[in-house]
């Protein structure tokens, strides 16, 4: 049984903004749909009246003072970026103008 | 001949640079020349940071000589895997995506190393994001296992382990989500601890699944683990997640007095998946601590290892696919040349940036927590999860510690299992249920297989449990009967 379609890799590669090519995606209809699968196996569980765990720490909001403190100066924030005019990242253009 | 300090302990090093037998200098010096000659065959490093090694050392030399006030940790030498932020080099997760990435600040971790006087040899290797259990995933290089070069170390700190165990540092520091400190001690023949989710600062980690990952050392004997666990815990204002909690001297905990301790065997732990020369040697361990006075119980953990890797393949993969969308080439990290509008930019850069491995499970993140599955998946995961933590405080209501092996497996051959991802995932399921449950667990070599490849041990405490964990596996290797040598490369080099 296949647990995940050709159409299914495509949709998800779409919202994960990845490019695959077709062997690729033929692999990952086998390797996610064994993986998938496997998973399946957590229906054996009765979880209907079980809580969900989102943290394994007893800790709800952490608060702090809202104080200004120094952030990253400009200069070492742009370092590592691939584009810059060093005031701004820059971007390739996000309309379609032509 | 100077003194090989490369063959000596954390501890034996931070005594003699203090008593002024070594100098930092010196000791820095043996390390790096140890480096040239094994790193070529061992590959754990992706980068040595020679000069600064030596200006660090000379500045704690200096100190020395100043007013003798010197850190926890003087002048011990110290690898890191490439999954920490430093100043210093570079910090790229063994991924294309960060190459050549220079973080502006130092984590938290390597802030307190620097301010116990450690002298820092360079970064190691890891899987791709800390994303394998072999290290085979990097986008750098394979690590070799020292025991057996044909191998690999574990993952994902493999490097992390591999440089310990071939003397190519005193200790290490890796991250641990799923077993990536446990497994690779367990596989190269060092010990590595998984503190309590909270108990290390994760501030300057790269993220890989947030409510799972924690920062651990991988050291030559558990002395040293105890001696790095006193400088690496604590809160930490920049990660409001480090939990606020005292941190006691574990090295208080160096005893090797056990009498009273009640060890927890979970029958789970022994079936049929494990090798049996790994059940022999873990039950041989069971009678050590027999011997020096520890009682033994049967505990059940009936969701931790039957559900454990399911559980945790939906969570740490929601998890990542969402920690990973910021590396979308605008503000750092690689970019992909010649795209024509925005979103061209993004999915060419991830596409081309991020390797095979970090693509599934970023699909399949994307998929569980996709509309019409998210309940399906990540919410059921997560009340799983709770069946998972219940079993352990269950089994922590008859015991002190729970004893098991680290990995069904000794090393497994380089290429053995990167055609079969579930395989490869399958490697973890003795240590997974730790990181979902947020306890601690430690690696200990427990001996050889006939083939000479190393065993570890594994025992998981209960939350912020540390000093009992240390405590029980520093008599367990005060106790054994045996020597674990070294492994085969490291003779005659």
């Amino acid at each position: 049984m296949s647990e995940i379609a050709r159409e299914d890799v495509d949709y998800v590669a779409g919202l994960a903004q990845l490019e695959l090519d077709d062997a690729t995606k033929e692999r990952l209809v086998a390797e996610l749909g064994a993986v998938l699968g496997y998973i399946g196996k957590l229906n054996e569980l009765d979880t209907s009246d079980v809580e969900p765990m989102m943290h394994v720490l007893d800790m709800t909001n952490v608060f702090r003072d809202d104080e200004v403190r120094e952030s990253l100066p400009r200069d070492q924030a742009l370092m590592n970026a691939p584009k810059t005019d060093n005031e701004y990242f820059l971007v390739p253009r996000i309309l379609d103008t032509d | 001949m100077t003194t090989e300090w490369h063959n000596k302990t954390a501890r034996e090093i931070r005594d003699a640079v203090r008593d002024g037998a070594a100098t930092a200098t010196e000791v820095a010096e043996s390390y790096l020349d140890r480096i040239e000659r094994v790193d070529p065959k061992v590959q754990a490093y992706v980068d040595v940071w020679r000069d600064y090694a030596l200006s660090r050392a000379e500045a704690v030399d200096h100190k020395r000589r100043k007013d003798g006030a010197l850190g926890a940790l003087a002048g011990v030498p110290v690898g890191l895997k490439d999954v920490f932020c430093t100043r210093q080099g570079y910090t790229t997760c063994c991924s294309k995506i960060l190459d050549g990435y220079r973080s502006p600040f130092d984590a938290t971790v390597v802030e307190r190393l620097d301010t116990a006087d450690c002298v820092f040899l360079g970064k190691l290797n890891m899987d791709e994001f800390a994303m394998g259990s072999s290290t085979e995933n990097s986008a750098v290089q394979p690590t070799k296992n020292p025991w057996d070069l044909e191998r690999v170390p574990g993952g994902s700190s493999g490097g992390s382990a591999a440089a310990v165990a071939a003397d190519a540092c005193a200790f290490s520091l890796g991250s641990d989500t799923g077993g990536s400190i446990r497994q690779p001690a367990a596989l190269s023949g060092c010990v590595g601890m998984k503190p309590t989710y909270g108990r290390v600062s994760r501030y300057g980690l790269v993220a890989f699944a947030s409510s799972l990952d924690q920062i651990g050392p991988l050291t030559k004997n558990t002395e040293d683990l105890a001696l790095v666990m006193n400088v690496i815990c604590g809160r930490d204002p920049k990660d409001s997640t480090s939990a606020d909690i005292p941190v006691p001297d574990y090295t208080a905990a160096l005893a090797g007095d056990v009498s009273g301790l009640t060890v927890g065997l979970p029958e789970e732990f022994f079936a049929d998946a494990l090798d049996d020369e790994i059940r022999a040697k873990v039950n041989d361990a069971v009678k050590t601590l027999e011997e020096a006075g520890a009682k033994t119980v049967e505990v059940s953990l009936p969701h931790a290892t039957e559900y454990g890797i399911a559980t945790y393949y939906i969570i740490c993969t929601a998890e990542a696919s969402a920690n990973l969308a910021r590396f979308d080439g605008v503000r750092y990290g690689y970019r992909a040349p010649e795209t024509h509008d925005m979103r061209d930019m993004y999915v060419r850069t991830k596409s081309q940036g991020f390797g095979a491995e970090v693509q599934r499970r970023i699909m399949l993140g994307t998929y569980v927590l996709s509309s019409g599955y998210y309940d399906a998946y990540y919410l059921k995961a997560q009340k799983v999860r709770a069946l998972i933590r219940r079993d352990f405080d269950a089994a922590f209501s008859q015991c002190d510690v729970i004893l098991g092996p680290t990995s069904p497996t000794a090393a497994f051959r380089i290429g053995e299992k990167t055609q079969d991802p579930l395989q490869m995932y399958l490697s973890d399921i003795y240590t997974i249920s730790a990181n979902l449950a947020g306890i601690p667990g430690v690696s200990v070599p427990c001996g050889l297989t006939e083939s000479g490849l190393p065993v570890g041990l594994q025992l998981l405490g209960k939350p912020f449990g540390e000093e009992t964990l240390i405590r029980a596996a520093h008599a367990y290797e005060r106790n054994r009967d045996f020597d674990m040598g070294r492994p085969p490369l490291t003779q005659g080099i």
